[in-house]
C-alpha cells in the first residue's frame, strides 16, 4: 500500500511537470507573449525589445523553463495583470482557494446525499413512474448548460427563497478572516450571522454546481444497485431471513459503493471546470471566478498556476479514490 | 428467442440465431427499444432542420432589418410582429431566422469536433494497442498528462490559445479535449482483441500483421467507441456554449451558432431571458437526443445483454 501510494505520487510530479512545460511553452508562444500583455499592443520596438531583454525572454524557452521552476519552487508564479492588477498570482490563489473548496464541497455533499439515496430507490423499483422520470430527469440534467441553470436559479429563485443573489467582493465577508472558509471563519470567531450570510451565498451556486455530479451519481448508484440485487448472495441474504435494512446496508450498498466512489472522484473534474462557471454567474470569489476572469483578460501568470493547481488537485483526488477501494472492497490488494 | 412447436419451426428459430452477429442482434433490439426511437426522432428533425435551414429561414440571419426598433438606453428590443414571430434580437435581426440557421453551425460544431477527436483518438489508440512496447508507453504518459486537467478545463486553456478565436478554433478545443478519451477506449479493446483466440488463428495462418490489425482487431474493437462518439456529439455542443460564455467562442456572429447565441446573450439575460431560453432549450433537447441514443446503443452493444 505505502509502496504504491509512493509510486503513483511520483508519477503524479512527472505528469505536473510534463503539464507546467507544456502550458509554459503555450503561455510563451502566444502571438505577443508578456511583452505584449504589459506594454501593451503599440509599444515602441525599441521599448518591446530592452523588456524583453529585461525579462530573459531572448533566451531558449528551455533556460527560461528552468528558471520559471526555480522562482515557482519558492512560490513566485509572477504578478497578475488582469484578475487583480498588482496582486501575485500566488496570493490570489490562497486567497481564493478556500472559497472554492467550500463551494465545491458543498456541492459534492448535496449531490452524493441526493443521488445515492434516489438511485437505490430508482434501481428497486425498476419499471415504475419514479424510476423513469428520475432517469429522464438525470439525462436532462447532464444536458444543461450549467451556467444556464446557474441564470435561471439565481434570477428566479433568489427572490423566492429570499436568498442573496449574488456573491460576496471579496474579503467583504463580514467576519474576520481566520482560515478563509467563509462559513467556517464565522463560527470560529463566533460571529455567528457572518456565517449564517455565508451560507445564504453559498446555497444556489452550490446548487447548480451540484446538478452535473447528481445527476451521473444517480444513474452509477442506479445501475450498480440493480447489478447487485441480481446477484446469488443477495437471494441467499434473503432466504435466510436477513431483515431488508441489513441485506440493504450490508450486502447491497457495499458491494454497489465501488463503482460510485469511482465516479465521485471523476466528477471533482466536473466540479473544477463548473466552478469556472458558477462562480462567474454568481461573482463568487473563487478560484473559478479567478480563472473565468484570467481567460477572458489572458492573465497568464494567473492561468499557468491556477491550472497546474487544478491539475493536482484532481490528480490527487484521483489517487485517493484508488486508494480508498481498498477500504471498501478487502478483495483489491494494491500492488 | 422464442422455439416453436413443430420440428421445422424449431430449425427455424435456431437459425435465427446461428450467424447473427453482435451488430445485427444489437440493431433488432434497438428497433424494438422507445428510448432509442424518441432520440433518434429528436436527432432526425434536428438534422433534416439544419440541412434545409438555409431554405427554411425567413430572412437573413445577419441583416439587422428591426434596428429601428432597438433602443440602447431603454433596453428595448423588436418585440414579436407580423413577419417576425419571435421577434428581433439585440442587434435587430430576425430571431427565428437566427434560430433555424442556429442549427445548421450548432450540427456542424458536434460533427465537427467529434470526427476531430474520433480519428486523432483512432490512430493515438490503434498505435498504442496494436504496437504495444514503448510505443504504447509513449501514447499513454501523453495521454495521462492530457487527463490531468479536467476535460473543459483543458478545452477553456486550449481555445485561449487562438489570438483570433473562431468556429474553427472551437471545434479545435473541443475535439482534442476527446482525443485521450478515445484513444484510452480504444486501447482497451484493442489489448483485449491481442489476446483472443481469432487474432491468435489468424497469426497462426501467417496472416501479415497490418492485415490482422485493421481486418481482424479494429472492426471488432469500435462498439464503446461509437458509443461514446454519440455522446460526444451530445457534450461538444454543451462545452461550445460554454466557450462563448467564457469569451472564448466565435466573435463573428453573423452566422449563428446556438452554443454562442446563449453564450454571448449573458448580459441581458435578466432583462430578455427569452432571448437565452431558446437557445438553450434547444441544446438541452439536441443534447438530450444524443445521449438518449448513446446510451440505449451502449446497452444494445453490450454482449451481457444478448439473447
Amino acid at each position: 500500500m505505502l509502496r504504491y501510494t509512493i509510486r503513483r505520487l511520483i508519477q503524479l510530479v512527472g505528469v505536473v511537470l510534463v503539464l507546467s512545460l507544456l502550458l509554459f511553452a503555450w503561455l510563451r508562444a502566444l502571438p505577443g507573449g508578456p511583452v505584449s500583455a504589459l506594454l501593451g499592443e503599440r509599444a515602441t520596438p525599441e521599448s518591446r525589445a530592452a523588456l524583453t531583454k529585461q525579462l530573459g525572454l531572448d533566451q531558449p524557452i528551455i533556460v527560461q523553463y528552468f528558471k520559471f521552476l526555480g522562482r515557482a519552487a519558492s512560490g513566485d508564479f509572477g504578478v497578475s495583470n488582469g484578475v487583480q492588477p498588482g496582486d501575485s498570482a500566488m496570493e490570489i490563489f490562497l486567497q481564493r482557494f478556500p472559497a472554492t473548496i467550500e463551494l465545491s464541497f458543498s456541492a459534492l455533499l448535496i449531490a452524493i446525499a441526493l443521488g445515492i439515496p434516489l438511485g437505490y430507490l430508482a434501481a428497486k423499483r425498476r419499471g415504475s413512474w419514479f424510476d423513469n422520470m428520475s432517469v429522464i430527469g438525470s439525462l436532462i440534467g447532464v444536458a444543461i448548460p450549467v451556467f444556464f441553470l446557474a441564470y435561471v436559479l439565481k434570477d428566479n429563485f433568489s427572490h423566492l427563497l429570499g436568498l442573496p443573489s449574488i456573491g460576496r467582493q471579496n474579503g467583504d465577508i463580514g467576519a474576520t478572516r481566520v482560515t478563509g472558509f467563509f462559513v467556517l471563519d464565522g463560527l470560529l470567531t463566533r460571529e455567528f450571522d457572518a456565517s449564517w450570510d455565508a451560507l445564504k451565498h453559498l446555497i444556489l451556486p452550490a446548487m447548480a454546481l451540484a446538478t452535473i455530479p447528481f445527476a451521473v451519481i444517480f444513474r452509477i448508484t442506479r445501475a450498480a444497485v440493480l447489478e447487485v440485487l441480481d446477484e446469488d448472495f443477495v437471494r441467499t441474504a434473503e432466504s435466510k431471513g436477513l431483515t431488508a435494512p441489513v441485506i440493504r446496508r450490508r450486502h447491497v450498498l457495499r458491494n454497489a459503493m465501488l463503482p460510485v466512489v469511482t465516479t465521485i472522484g471523476l466528477q471533482t473534474g466536473a466540479l473544477l471546470s463548473g466552478a469556472v462557471l458558477t462562480e462567474k454567474v454568481f461573482a463568487f470569489p473563487g478560484v473559478g471566478e479567478a480563472l473565468a476572469l484570467g481567460f477572458e483578460r489572458r492573465d497568464y501568470p494567473v492561468l499557468l498556476l491556477l491550472l497546474i493547481m487544478a491539475a493536482i488537485v484532481y490528480v490527487l483526488v484521483n489517487l485517493l479514490v484508488d486508494l480508498s477501494y481498498a477500504l471498501i472492497d478487502p478483495r483489491i490488494r494494491t500492488r | 428467442m422464442t422455439l416453436g412447436v413443430t420440428k421445422k419451426e424449431k430449425i427455424d428459430a435456431l437459425a435465427e440465431n446461428v450467424g447473427v452477429s453482435l451488430a445485427a442482434s444489437a440493431w433488432k433490439r434497438l428497433r424494438r427499444s422507445p428510448v432509442f426511437l424518441i432520440g433518434a426522432t429528436i436527432i432526425g428533425i434536428f438534422v433534416v432542420l439544419s440541412l434545409l435551414s438555409p431554405w427554411l429561414a425567413p430572412h437573413d440571419p445577419a441583416d439587422p432589418m428591426l434596428i429601428k426598433q432597438v433602443v440602447k438606453a431603454r433596453n428595448e428590443i423588436p418585440p414579436p410582429q407580423p413577419g417576425h414571430p419571435l421577434g428581433g434580437d439585440l442587434q435587430g435581426r430576425d430571431f427565428l431566422s437566427r434560430m433555424l440557421v442556429g442549427s445548421q453551425q450548432t450540427l456542424i460544431v458536434g460533427v465537427g469536433a467529434t470526427l476531430i477527436g474520433l480519428t486523432g483518438g483512432l490512430i493515438l489508440g490503434t498505435l498504442a494497442g496494436a504496437i504495444g512496447g514503448w510505443v504504447d508507453s509513449v501514447v499513454m504518459r501523453f495521454v495521462d498528462v492530457m487527463l490531468s486537467l479536467p476535460a473543459l478545463l483543458l478545452a477553456f486553456s486550449i481555445a485561449a490559445m487562438f489570438a483570433h478565436p473562431s468556429q474553427f478554433s472551437v471545434i479545435l478545443a473541443i475535439s482534442i479535449v476527446q482525443i485521450p478519451v478515445f484513444a484510452r477506449l480504444l486501447r482497451g479493446s484493442m489489448l483485449a482483441q491481442r489476446a483472443s483466440d481469432h487474432v491468435l488463428a489468424a497469426t497462426a495462418l501467417g496472416v501479415k500483421r497490418g492485415s490482422i490489425v485493421f481486418r481482424h482487431m479494429l472492426p471488432n474493437s469500435l462498439g464503446p467507441v461509437i458509443v461514446q462518439s454519440t455522446l460526444v456529439l451530445a457534450t461538444a455542443i454543451i462545452e461550445a456554449a460554454a466557450l462563448s460564455f467564457l469569451g472564448l467562442g466565435n466573435p463573428d456572429d453573423r452566422i449563428p451558432e446556438w452554443g454562442q447565441m446563449l453564450g454571448d446573450v449573458q448580459k441581458v439575460f435578466d432583462t430578455h431571458p427569452h432571448l437565452a431560453a431558446y437557445p438553450a432549450i434547444c441544446i438541452i433537447i439536441v443534447a438530450l437526443g444524443f445521449t438518449l441514443m448513446g446510451e440505449t446503443l451502449r446497452e444494445a452493444l453490450d454482449p451481457k445483454n444478448r439473447r
